[in-house]
């Protein structure tokens, strides 16, 4: 059924469909109408969960550490300050290898105080051995839920999803909401190996010595490493029942391309439009669309990328001192594979800047042949 | 590992009152004459197998054992310092929306993870009426990192952050009275030198729904710097000198005191006890007119 939704109504709708029993938030814009609609369908029943009003996101997320223990499928939703407090309990989900989803609804990290989208506060949990999705679309938020719940379940590693503050979470756009049945014929209900069960009692996350430590956090990256091929096995189930297909990167327009420009959520949405206006002049211009960044879909980046093209990165994000987290992670991965690739970093739209049309053409003209200097940040929309 | 418990001590209801008896309760670090082991095992016995713990950072996370090595016979969840009131309140979400609504949910957390850490979510789960059983073993400081003051710690005692050259001059914070003005259905204290009372409390608090808190006093050597030997003796002047007395409260409001054993003065309790040795008379005078004081407003409260 085809509604006209908000970002996070669609997020509400994909937590009710995918029959999550416990869910745990605290307010926080522009998070906060996710709460709301969720309290608003537990409490009538039209959702069978137990929703947890807590006193901070500290306390959300170790909510949701203790159900989901109990083999229970959960959720929460945060924003900016609010994910930061939940740092130190994102990596007890991770350690503990719990299968939350959350969403977080990017915005900037004060100070100073602002509401805003930017990128940097999930970035900034890169480390935190969290699957992270970025969405473009209402559609894509709906569909990136349901499909997450069933990647975490599988390899026992936490998922959030992300999508720009305001841009998505309170722009309206038509989605296809998917059938109850459906959903339930591609999510069955969780079933846990290891829960708090006092027929069969265990002790979960105790004390390791430096003898054991190790080995826990190599089978984490060992189960990093199993989700490609998880995610798309998930993605191809998605697509037969569902009939929309995604990919850790998405790209447009690439194939003859001699400039692209890669970025995520809804500044792609902005580069696309411009790159098909760009295209009616007969600019051989091309967009690359992260939708994933950990695990880092390199494979998927580089078969994207066209031979010989000069490559951006637009990064709506700052990590003081070095520059665009996406720039530097896709000079990681260049750098791994041995790959020379010269990338021009753009930083734009901190803040809740508007990246405009405008912006992004000044992006495609700014990237220049090479020449063996150092890169530096070029900023974009900044009034110096 | 946790062993599997045997059926050799079912009572004729059907509870197992010598649950922890019947399991060997092996191999626990704790130090000798540990206070909240005491507690654990007798608070165990109580509740039976149909129980999940919920444990923050703290003496009892260490002393369970390390990984794969587990003292517990019940289901025992480790949690970050912080997070033992949301968790468990998260256990027991999970657990209600599993088909397990029977199951008793303890938060076992010190006093550090209680008083001060934990305080803002303890609060919030207090005030939503959870249906849990949060105990806190009060040994007066931060034991496991090596006996550095918390706000339970007591005016005038020695820890390593409040040397010699500048004892605590704070008074122990009012837990109690801070649980009682959320007015929660039921709040005790208890002593592992009163077992008798201490059990009937957990039974009273198994057998109440919604938010209970128990308050034990947790014999602490190394940090009180006593003698091993002497921590039930220790749990019994608390009791006596009327520093920690034993009563409960329900919904805020119903006082009871459970235990009137003949006064001792405050010196006799911290005599015994390295950590007050730097007391000097006008602050033990003062430590007793403060815990005669405490006294009469409790027996008042309790008419």
């Amino acid at each position: 059924m085809k509604k006209v939704i908000s970002g996070n109504e669609a997020a509400s709708i994909a937590v009710k469909l995918s029959r999550v029993q416990v869910i745990s938030a605290y307010p926080i814009t522009p998070q906060t109408t996710i709460s709301e609609k969720l309290s608003e369908i537990c409490g009538s029943g039209e959702l069978d969960a137990r929703f947890v009003k807590v006193e901070s996101e500290h306390s959300a997320m170790a909510t949701l550490i203790g159900a989901s223990s109990t083999g229970s499928r959960t959720f929460t939703a945060t924003s900016a300050q609010g994910l930061a407090l939940m740092h130190e309990i994102l990596f007890w989900a991770s350690g503990a290898r719990l299968p939350i989803v959350m969403v977080d609804v990017n915005r900037a990290m004060a100070a100073p105080w602002t509401i805003w989208c930017d990128q940097t506060d999930s970035l900034a949990q890169r480390d935190t051995g969290w699957l992270q999705f970025y969405c473009w679309s209402n559609q894509e938020i709906i569909d990136t839920i349901i499909a997450a719940y069933k990647i975490s379940e599988q390899l026992l590693l936490p998922s959030m999803i992300c999508y720009d503050g305001f841009f998505n979470s309170h722009t309206h756009e038509v989605a296809d909401i998917p059938d109850q049945e459906l959903v339930d014929s591609f999510l069955p209900a969780r079933q846990a190996e290891y829960k708090l069960d006092t027929k069969d009692p265990h002790t979960f996350s105790g004390g390791t010595l430096p003898s054991m430590f190790m080995e826990f956090r190599y089978k984490v990256q060992k189960a990093f490493e199993r989700a490609p091929e998880l995610i798309e096995s998930v993605y191809s189930e998605f697509d037969q029942k569902f009939g929309r297909r995604y990919n850790p990167v998405e790209s447009y327009f690439v194939d003859d391309a001699e400039r692209v420009l890669i970025t995520s959520g809804s500044s792609a949405s902005t580069a696309y439009h411009t790159v098909r206006m760009m295209r009616d002049e007969g600019e051989k211009v091309g967009l690359i669309r992260m939708r994933q960044l950990r695990p880092f879909p390199e494979a998927e980046l580089f078969r994207a990328i066209p031979k010989g093209a000069l490559v951006g990165v637009l990064d709506r994000n700052l990590s003081p001192g070095t520059g665009g987290v996406w720039t530097q992670e896709i000079r990681a991965a260049l750098g791994r594979n041995n790959i020379n690739l010269s990338l021009h970093e753009f930083v734009a739209g901190l803040g809740g800047r508007d990246i405009s049309e405008n912006n992004i053409r000044e992006m495609f003209a700014g990237m220049k042949a090479a020449d063996g200097k150092r890169q530096s940040i070029n900023w974009i929309g900044l009034n110096r | 590992m946790n062993k599997q418990f045997d059926n050799n001590s079912v009572g004729d209801d059907g509870r197992d009152y010598e649950f922890c008896a019947s399991h060997d309760f092996y191999g626990h670090s704790a130090c000798p004459g540990c206070g909240e082991k005491i507690l654990f095992r007798h608070m165990l016995d109580v509740l039976g197998p149909e129980t999940v713990m919920v444990v923050p950072a703290g003496c009892a996370a260490v002393t369970d054992g390390v990984f794969p090595h587990s003292l517990s016979p019940v289901p025992y969840l480790h949690v970050p310092f912080g997070a033992t009131a949301s968790a468990a309140a998260g256990v027991r979400a999970g657990l209600d929306m599993t088909g397990r609504k029977d199951v008793t949910v303890v938060a076992w957390a010190g006093d550090g993870a209680t008083f001060d850490i934990g305080m803002g979510a303890l609060s919030a789960i207090a005030e939503r009426n959870e249906n849990i059983l949060y105990v806190c073993y009060d040994n007066e400081a931060y034991m496991n990192t090596g006996m550095q003051r918390s706000s339970a710690t007591p005016r005038g005692c020695w820890t390593t952050t409040t040397p010699k050259s500048r004892l605590k001059e704070e008074p122990k914070k009012d837990i109690d009275a801070i649980m009682i003005a959320h007015r929660i259905p039921y709040l005790a204290t208890g002593s592992p030198a009163y077992l008798d009372d201490f059990k009937a409390k957990v039974e009273k608090a198994r057998d109440t729904d919604g938010f209970k808190f128990l308050h034990l006093i947790s014999p602490c050597p190394p940090g009180w710097r006593s003698d091993p030997s002497d921590s039930i003796k220790l749990a019994r002047l608390a009791v006596e000198s009327r520093v920690f007395p034993l009563y409960e409260v329900r919904n805020g409001v119903d006082y009871k005191i459970t235990m009137q054993p003949e006064q001792c003065s405050v010196s006799e309790y911290t005599s015994c006890q390295g950590r007050f040795a730097y007391l000097k008379s006008e602050d033990s005078e003062r430590l007793q007119a403060e815990t005669d004081q405490a006294w009469a407003e409790l027996e008042r409260k309790e008419k």
